[in-house]
């Protein structure tokens, strides 16, 4: 099959608000990112596509199948995993999977064998006869992905399913989901605000906001437009008056790069070719500066957006309510018009 | 799975990673989630697949009535009485304080739960609509009920055979006791489940559900005392009218008229025959109100 999904100028009214607007957008085969702010349409993207809610006007595929039609044959083909939680605590998970999969029309015996595979394949193992109510944030995401899975759909509906993890259990979540199309060649649909972990994560990123499509490409053409340097140096041993930065960021400026500052101390220089490397070398070397840090770095799915987004919205908000939030949020953005 | 006999390795104690197993047997579809969604809310009802504690309440409520029809038949072969003490469909009646007990307990498991653990959009992300959801939700509460007021039922009949009483009388009455039983699981599985749907805190719904049934028992009982209270025979009197206000005592008395049941004893009777038809109406609307109201909640879902 070669399109997923595929909508044609979906549009979904509510009386007050429009939650998606002309939407046309296709995917194929893969892991895809769905990502938007809160309230930007993507769950009620997944219950048009789920054949729950009918959309106001437009039209959509699933696997083929019309979404306006043909919703319980979707249904079974397509697993969901929803944001929230949604497991009964008095039950185990062996026992809750079973059930789900019987939900989807698994007969008996296939569903105790699948959950049993599905719950070993999430990484779930003996914990897997207890009550879910004592199992912690990350065992209740694998339950939760394991309903999703259980009846082998063809594609999986993911809202959010790193919410609430830590670093090492986002990793892992991430990694899973990655696994889900990989080594079990079952297409994911994964919804995030967090942009960062879905690059690394995604083949295709579809983009909206306000239920209209920002963008759809490849992750790697969000990623790969140009290549940069992160460059990070130390202040000069003996004249500690000089900023370094500063006198790096000008010397390389002047020898026709462009540069810009990341956080603090690093600076990021865009890769013209490899002469590049020699160039910083170079520089850093003549102003009898440590360098303490060289990587190639890609530009990050996040670093499009914060581009996208006009400052001047930002920055006088910070500047009329400047609590925490606010100048932490939009210190980078301040640093950037500084310069 | 089956491998040939001569390939088989000794049980070595390791678990060998096997890899992701695509699926190629049957999907069963919505019929088939539908029933299994009932049969898993039948058991859930009675606590099973669930903690052992949730188990108690229910069963209880289960075996309690059955030792009453026990002992009632006990008593009935050791006087070897030609008749049981207590008639068929009286005896839903008679344990009408259990029975509320077990659908204000066990209504919430099949509906609140559910809202309260957000576990309702995962079935409605399956074939299943949100129509199959409510019927199997209300056939699996009305099964639980029939069993509660069944099971003693059957207790007196078979014991009425053991102590070799009339078999046409026991037959034809056990059969009006199993309707009577019938009308009183849709009407209390209706309302119950009414209120259970529209709470997500079970301990809310459990209260909900006990004061309107006692409430509006108590309320029916003062109406009735006061409007001239218990009269014998066939005699229609207005305080039969008070039956409207109680859905126990409507029951009650709808089955005591169409039946010509309980005629010697002071038991409520709807009054006449358009008494009759009027409570008839209100069962019906009671549980077609009900289950209309139920299914339109969950269309917002």
């Amino acid at each position: 099959m070669s399109t997923v999904i595929k909508t044609d100028g979906l549009t979904k009214r509510f009386p007050r608000v429009t939650a998606l607007d002309q939407l046309t957008v296709e995917v194929r085969p893969g892991v895809v990112g769905l990502v938007g702010s809160n309230g930007a349409g993507k769950s009620t993207l997944i219950k048009i596509l789920l054949g729950l809610a009918p959309a106001t006007a437009g039209t959509g595929e699933v696997l083929g199948l019309d979404i306006a039609t043909e919703g319980p044959a979707i249904r079974e083909l397509v697993g969901y995993m929803p944001e929230h939680d949604c497991l009964p605590p008095d039950v185990s998970a062996t026992e809750f999977v079973v059930h789900m999969a019987r939900m989807a029309g698994l007969p008996a015996a296939a569903a105790r064998e699948r959950t049993a595979d599905t719950l070993r394949h999430v990484g779930l193992y003996e914990e897997r006869y207890r009550p879910m109510g004592g199992y912690s944030t990350g065992m209740k995401q694998r339950v939760k992905l394991a309903q999703a899975l259980v009846h082998d759909p063809k594609l999986v509906l993911l809202d959010e399913p790193t919410n609430g993890l830590d670093p090492v259990g986002r990793d892992d979540m991430l990694a899973l989901i990655r696994r889900v199309y990989t080594d079990f060649g079952i297409s994911v649909l994964v919804t995030t605000h967090l942009l960062g972990e879905l690059e690394r994560t995604c083949d295709h990123l579809v983009v909206i906001d306000g239920g209209r499509l920002l963008r759809s490409s490849s992750t790697a053409s969000f990623t790969e437009a140009t290549q940069l340097l992160a460059v990070e140096v130390t202040d000069h041993p003996d004249d500690l008056t000089l900023d370094a930065d500063a006198a790096v960021r000008e010397r390389l400026t002047a020898a026709g790069l462009s540069v810009r500052p990341d956080s603090s101390r690093v600076l990021l220089v865009d890769i013209r070719d490899d002469e590049t490397y020699d160039i910083v070398r170079d520089t850093v070397a003549d102003l009898g500066l440590g360098l303490v840090r060289l990587e190639q770095r890609r530009h990050r799915v996040a670093e499009i957006f914060t581009d996208e987004v006009p400052a001047t919205d930002e920055v006088p908000a910070a500047e009329a309510a400047p609590t925490i939030d606010n100048n932490a949020l939009t210190g980078g953005t301040a640093d950037v018009t500084a310069s | 799975m089956s491998l040939p006999p001569e390939s088989r390795t000794p049980d070595t104690g390791v678990i060998h990673n096997i890899g992701y197993r695509a699926y190629a047997g049957p999907r069963l579809g919505r019929s088939y989630a539908t029933r299994s969604l009932f049969v898993q809310s039948l058991r859930a009802a009675y606590g099973l697949g669930r903690s052992g504690k949730s188990k108690v309440l229910p069963m209880l409520m289960l075996a309690l009535p059955v030792l009453v029809a026990v002992i009632v038949v006990v008593v009935a072969i050791m006087r070897k009485s030609d008749q049981l003490s207590t008639d068929y469909p009286q005896f839903p009646s008679i344990l009408a304080l259990l029975v509320e007990i077990f659908l204000a307990a066990q209504a919430p498991v099949l509906l609140s739960r559910d809202l309260r653990n957000n576990t309702v959009p995962l079935y409605f992300s399956r074939p299943i609509t949100r129509g199959d959801y409510v019927r199997a939700k209300f056939a699996a509460m009305v099964s639980a009920m029939m069993i509660v007021m069944g099971a003693p039922l059957v207790v007196l009949y078979l014991g009425s055979m053991l102590a070799g009483q009339n078999l046409g009388h026991n037959t034809g009455h056990f059969l009006i006791g199993l309707v009577t039983a019938l009308l009183y699981a849709l009407v209390y599985s209706s309302i119950g489940l009414l209120i259970a749907a529209s709470t997500p805190r079970r301990g809310f719904g459990v209260a909900s559900i006990m004061g309107v049934l006692v409430v509006s028992n108590i309320i029916a009982g003062i109406v009735y005392a006061l409007s001239g209270g218990p009269h014998g025979g066939d005699i229609t009197q207005s305080s039969d009218w008070a039956a409207v206000i109680s859905p126990s005592m409507l029951v009650e008395s709808f089955v005591n008229q169409v039946f010509t049941l309980a005629t010697d004893t002071g038991a409520v009777r709807a009054p006449g025959a358009f008494g009759a038809v009027v409570f008839a109406v209100e069962i019906a609307v009671i549980i077609a109100g009900s289950y209309w109201l139920v299914d339109r909640r969950y269309r917002k879902i």
